[in-house]
């Protein structure tokens, strides 16, 4: 398991990295789907297969499309590059590694063993043995579309998300008819 | 078990082995070692996808246009055509083209046959004959595959070319409007199946042709005809093939490409035509079952049974041979027809492209699905069962399991729901319904997948009775 997880760790860090360094657009496009793209894999190794695909269809297909499609659309000239001054290069590195001390101390500050504990005592499950269980590993589906439906079988008296997934489907069909509406094509008032 | 990853077992089998050179494997190399007999066994397959189908695009074509297409290479039917014009491009030039943006130019086929091959790694070829068999299958699959379109917009902006960036524009235009009506129409027998699961919605169409979800309502029946066109158009070909238009754009994306980078543009094309044509296959045309009532019983419950012993089993590997030739022919008849069309249609303007799509396609096929959604209701309220079958899919030709049939319980309460902890509401429904008697009572007897399917209908089932 440790192979899989050190190369798809590997790729995401220098995808990220090269998205930094590259200074070409559709360039960094690439590597941004390399980190991505690796991202994904890391969540199917942690058995998250639905958080897996969707992040190839939304990030990796979705947004890169329209990157990409952006990109076409507005650049000048051939191969647009941006290239960075120094000042931008000093500031965004400083916030670069304020960023990643955060995040390492709160990792850090974190007591995993503790938090698993908690879980495990709230949803009533038993530690399973390591290694490969039954079946069950990886297929997160089923409890997913339970949760969104508002039941929440894993947790005692647990009350599932079906408002807020009402919300945000609402909410996209209203961005939906919104963008149908501006888009249309406008009809001509100088006819008569 | 169905739901154990297949590289899983297989590397449970592995681990502890001694490996002459190595030694003993343990868990992780094992593991690596499961995945890559996997990739290889899949990488064949989609090898000789391409391999295959060229040369029966080759000969289709030519017998449509009247001519003969390939004779020479190979014997009788020119069958080596495909191999010949293989060695040939491996030893073409290499070209890239000053202009151009070198490192993506070069990578672009790559991510184009990356996609198409990952997409077969949760494709199944018959019972539990699959690499990846994940509860999200049929999502991850079109995810996957959608990633095709960046390859193809890589290499037309990266050609420095006009033509290579107009068809790179075309055809990203063309896959992100495609890409609606395809997931709607994939969603319509899904809502029938309730589940993603490749593997169990191709096992859920068991026993006859009327089990098949092509007829299951008139609503699927027509989606299937729209996804069809909706995934010919996803794989860009005639009469959508916009984006390597010959002749309004030389050859759109891939003008600038030769040799062996040009020939996996192809290879990436025909692999995917053959994997959304399973796909369809599975969803709509039964995947691996033949649709004739005794032999496709006797046929599913070998392939349990052999699933059962838990090692290799002559039988049930004989049935699954069977099946995957089943699922192949179905797949690669749907490609036949795909090439039937782009040799006999003109191809559509750009804007008629677009206009099929987003005026005719997607609001039928929201229409249909809505449909869908509907007709199992009028069903439930008028007659207190959900399809015009007396009996839920699934439960027709349910495969003895005997042997299986306590782990799967123990599994399935731990996937998913446990009884005692659903909502009060709908906890006594379990034993009013018809559907959900004939679970207890076939309780044995019935596969895993049958199980969940047939409880999602006790719960519609049950819901109508109360009513009533």
């Amino acid at each position: 398991m440790s192979w899989f997880f050190t190369i798809f760790a590997l790729a995401a860090c220098l995808g990220a990295v090269a998205v930094v360094i590259s200074q070409s657009v559709v360039r960094m496009a690439f590597w941004l789907v390399v980190s991505l793209g690796s991202v994904a894999g890391l969540f199917f190794l942690a058995d998250a297969d639905f958080i897996g695909a969707a992040q190839l269809l939304i990030y990796v297909g979705g947004t890169l499309v329209l990157l990409v499609f952006g990109i076409m659309l507005t650049a000048s000239g051939p191969y647009m590059k941006i290239p960075a001054s120094p000042a931008e290069t000093v500031v965004a590195g400083l916030i670069g590694l304020m960023f990643l001390f955060m995040v390492f101390s709160t990792i850090n500050d974190v007591d995993w063993n503790g938090s698993k504990d908690r879980i495990m005592a709230a949803s009533g499950q038993t530690e399973k043995p390591a290694g490969f269980d039954d079946g069950s590993e990886g297929n997160t589906l089923r409890p997913l579309g339970f949760a969104l439906l508002g039941v929440r079988p894993d947790v005692k008296d647990g009350a599932g998300y079906l408002l807020p997934f009402e919300i945000a489907s609402v909410h996209l069909l209203v961005v939906l008819i919104g963008a149908a509406y501006l888009a249309r094509a406008k009809r001509r008032q100088d006819v008569a | 078990m169905i739901y154990t990853l297949a590289a899983n077992s297989l590397s449970k089998a592995l681990e502890g082995q001694s490996v002459p050179l190595y030694g003993e494997l343990t868990e992780g190399n094992a593991l690596v070692v499961a995945a890559i007999i996997h990739a290889v066994l899949i990488f064949h397959v989609f090898a000789l996808c391409p391999f295959f189908l060229i040369w029966l695009e080759r000969k289709g074509s030519g017998r449509i246009q009247d001519r003969l297409g390939p004779t020479r290479v190979g014997g009788r039917f020119g069958w080596l055509q495909s191999l010949a014009d293989g060695i040939k491009l491996i030893q073409k030039e290499d070209l890239c083209p000053p202009v151009a943006d070198a490192m993506l130019f070069r990578s672009a086929p790559y991510i184009v046959c990356l996609a198409s091959f990952a997409a077969f790694v949760v494709l199944p070829f018959s019972h539990n004959w699959v690499a990846v068999s994940a509860d999200c299958g049929l999502f991850l699959l079109l995810a996957i595959l959608s990633l095709e379109v960046f390859g193809i917009i890589m290499a037309g902006y990266s050609s420095g070319s006009k033509w290579s960036l107009f068809g790179g524009m075309r055809e990203a235009a063309q896959m992100v409007s495609y890409e609606i009506p395809l997931a709607i129409c994939a969603l319509i027998p899904i809502v029938s199946a309730g589940s993603l699961n490749l593997g169990e919605i191709g096992d859920m169409q068991s026993g006859h042709l009327g089990n098949w979800f092509l007829f299951h309502d008139p609503f699927t029946f027509v989606a299937f005809f729209v996804f069809f066109v909706v995934l010919t158009a996803g794989c860009k070909r005639a009469p959508f093939d916009l984006a390597e238009a010959e002749s309004e754009l030389v050859g759109g994306f891939h003008t600038e490409y030769s040799g062996m980078r040009w020939s996996f543009f192809f290879m990436g094309e025909y692999a995917s035509m053959f994997a959304l044509c399973g796909v369809a296959a599975i969803l709509f045309l039964g995947g691996w079952h033949t649709g004739i009532p005794g032999l496709d019983g006797f046929l599913q419950t070998a392939r349990a049974k052999g699933a059962a012993t838990g090692e290799f089993n002559t039988l049930g590997y004989l049935a699954n041979v069977i099946g995957a030739g089943v699922f192949v022919s179905k797949a690669a008849f749907g490609v036949f027809v795909q090439i039937w069309l782009r040799w006999t249609l003109p191809r559509l303007r750009i804007d008629q492209v677009m206009i099929t799509c987003l005026k005719y396609l997607v609001p039928i096929s929201c229409f249909l699905f809505l449909g869908a959604t509907v007709w199992p209701l009028l069903f439930m309220f008028g007659m207190g069962q959900t399809t015009i079958h007396p009996e839920p899919l699934g439960n027709r030709a349910a495969a003895s399991w005997p042997a299986e049939a306590d782990a799967t319980e123990s599994d399935w309460s731990a996937s998913t729901i446990p009884d005692e902890q659903l909502p009060s509401d709908s906890a006594p429904l379990e034993v009013e319904s018809p559907a959900g008697q004939h679970a207890v009572s076939a309780n044995k007897n019935v596969e895993l997948q049958v199980r969940n399917d047939s409880s999602e209908r006790t719960a519609l089932a049950a819901s109508s009775e109360v009513r009533q």
